[in-house]
């Protein structure tokens, strides 16, 4: 990656022309990218074929005409559309109820001076830290405990007042809503539930919404969670179906390939969306730790 | 009206300050105990309870009344077994040889994307970033087709790329068999982790970057310095807080390293256990041979060495990097 480094113009690059070695970095930069998006690129080209064009020399670069065979292979092997309707199920909960959590607990954190409000705060960032792998067993046993295993529940309840969310709003709050109109609300007679329901809220769309994606995105990509919690197969989502079906004997990779293009197209349609305030929102939430 | 009413309101309103006052004074405790009271539950319990379990023999469908207090023994079980070792040695260079590609790569990528594109920034951001957004059942689906020994997208490269010259005498000549064999798998891996890691540790130094004031660059380019004085002189100096940070974020979530090798070599961790990282161990000792005390033991020692690790990382260059972020 030196070549790189050395390639990278200088700001002042108006004045200079364009060097071989600029251009080479240039091209590995390119490259990089393609080879980023290269195995989604197959991803939906092995989606259009069938196993043995699939495995065949070479492989093929360009669509395939049997996408709907691998779809009716997939429908057959497993119960795709309502893994995928679990899958959807869940996030939106997980979704709805984070974005209110979080909300109301930055704006707790965002709009009020109260005692123990930094050493709570603290607390706070500090449990984001904690490898969530410590948690893997005990985690199961207390859902056992609860009679939440099979339950969507056992995975949106515990997330929906996340650290990382509510830290994203208390961002956004503290820096986008005035706190005289909260204090003018106050003085008109509003409750402190009422100024966040009817000023908070309506006035957090930007974040509310980076954080609703962020969460959507995160449900619908566990794996371990589910893995965890979804023992039956009637609740199984789909990341965890589609694992079902690479265990079985003779692994149907173009039904698999289709299925994986179906899961993943939803999160390719968001990201193109909405790529700039996801990657923002998705690394603020990190960086201020 | 107002005037018939006075009195009355008075009272009213004195009642009232009295509930504004109390509700402004518990209302943010309110707001913020939502996430308070799940943690405890679904948090801070579960850590102390596997600290207790640690400590017990259990399997836990003989029912609460089976668990029996055995001291150490969990943990030195698990010192004492090879394959716990295994284990680690897979987690540490899965780690190494995922870990520091990512930033090798992330940074001057970073910097190429800050100094260069204008209009196509975020594009180029965009897609080295979406890998990061998909799930790792996908990724480990595809990867596992590319990876293919005969047929494989990835091997086809490495072919076509043989017949540069120099870079191609590098290349094996026969087609790498990439999980089929014990000393491919690691690698294969790591090119799975590495794909989906980059983009994310890019964005992370972009933002570092952005903070970097252009005159630095300016005055230095004035001065005469070049881009590579520029770099190393100005960029990483200033980068290292968030450099500190990613590292930070890489070793604790790499020591974890459980679903990528899970999904492509399977939970057995494929020939000779090579992808068997430690995190799956456990996961196999607790669900699938029940063992949860052996399991919980073992996330404690996990929790140690990536303690450690990160206190390392933090002697070595986190000086002065953690006094940054919020407030």
């Amino acid at each position: 990656m030196q070549a790189t480094v050395q390639a990278s113009p200088a700001p002042a690059r108006r004045k200079k022309p364009l060097g071989a070695g600029l251009i080479v970095g240039y091209a590995l930069l390119f490259l990089g990218a393609i080879g980023t998006i290269a195995p989604f690129y197959f991803m939906f080209v092995f989606a259009t074929h069938t196993r043995t064009t699939i495995f065949n020399l070479p492989p093929p670069t360009w669509f395939g005409a049997h996408f709907l065979d691998n779809y009716q292979t997939l429908i057959g092997r497993i119960p795709f559309w309502r893994e995928l309707w679990n899958s959807f199920y869940l996030a939106c909960i997980a979704t709805g109820t984070a974005m209110f959590f979080c909300a109301l607990g930055g704006y707790g954190f965002a709009m009020y001076n109260f005692k123990g409000r930094n050493t709570l705060f603290t607390v706070l960032m500090a449990t984001m830290l904690i490898p969530g792998l410590l948690n893997l067993v005990p985690f199961y046993l207390v859902m056992q405990a609860l009679g939440w295993i099979n339950q969507p529940r056992a995975l949106w309840v515990p997330g929906m007042a996340g650290a990382m969310g509510i830290f994203l709003m208390r961002q956004y709050i503290g820096s986008a809503i005035p706190k005289e109109l909260v204090e003018a609300a106050r003085i008109d007679g509003a409750s402190e539930f009422g100024i966040f329901l009817r000023i908070v809220l309506p006035l957090s769309g930007p974040a509310m919404s980076t954080l609703g994606l962020i969460t959507f995105i995160g449900s619908w990509n566990n794996f371990t969670g589910p893995l965890i919690i979804f023992r039956s197969a009637e609740t199984f989502t789909v990341q965890l179906g589609l694992r079902s079906m690479q265990g079985m004997g003779n692994t149907e990779w173009g039904a698999l390939m289709a299925g994986t293009a179906l899961a993943v197209l939803p999160l390719l349609i968001i990201f193109t969306a909405a790529s700039r305030q996801l990657i923002e929102g998705l690394t603020a939430g990190s960086m201020k730790g | 009206m107002q005037d018939s009413l006075s009195r009355p309101l008075v009272a009213r309103a004195s009642l009232l300050t009295r509930w504004n006052k109390f509700q402004l004074r518990y209302a943010p405790y309110m707001f913020i105990a939502p996430f308070f009271l799940l943690y405890a539950v679904f948090g801070l319990f579960p850590t102390l309870f596997s600290l207790f379990l640690s400590f017990q023999a259990w399997q836990p469908a003989a029912g609460l009344g089976s668990m029996k207090f055995v001291g150490f023994s969990n943990y030195t079980f698990n010192l004492t077994d090879p394959i716990f070792w295994k284990t680690l040695k897979n987690t540490g260079s899965l780690a190494l040889m995922s870990g520091l590609p990512q930033h090798l790569i992330a940074i001057p990528l970073a910097f190429a994307i800050h100094m260069g594109l204008r209009k196509l920034q975020s594009l180029v951001t965009a897609v080295y970033f979406l890998p990061y957004i998909t799930s790792v059942v996908a990724i480990a689906m595809i990867f596992t087709t590319m990876f293919s020994q005969d047929f494989g997208v990835i091997n086809q490269v490495l072919q076509a790329i043989k017949h540069i010259p120099l870079i191609g005498s590098i290349i094996p000549d026969e087609r790498i068999n990439w999980l089929g064999k014990k000393e491919f798998i690691q690698p294969a891996i790591s090119m799975i982790v590495i794909w989906r890691y980059t983009g994310w540790n890019t964005v992370l130094y972009l933002s570092g970057l952005q903070a970097i004031p252009r005159d630095l660059y300016e005055a230095a380019s004035v001065d005469g310095a070049t881009t590579w004085q520029q770099f190393v002189r100005i960029t990483l100096p200033l980068l290292k807080p968030i450099a500190f940070f990613a590292v930070t974020l890489t070793i604790i979530g790499n020591l974890q390293l459980f679903e990528e090798p899970f999904i492509t070599v399977g939970p057995s961790g494929g020939v000779g256990q090579m992808g068997l990282t430690t995190a799956m161990w456990l996961y196999r000792t607790g669900f699938e041979f029940n063992d949860m005390g052996t399991a919980a033991a073992m996330s404690w020692l996990l929790f140690i060495v990536i303690g450690l690790l990160t206190l390392v990382n933090n002697r070595l260059f986190g000086r002065g990097a953690v006094a940054g972020g919020e407030n």
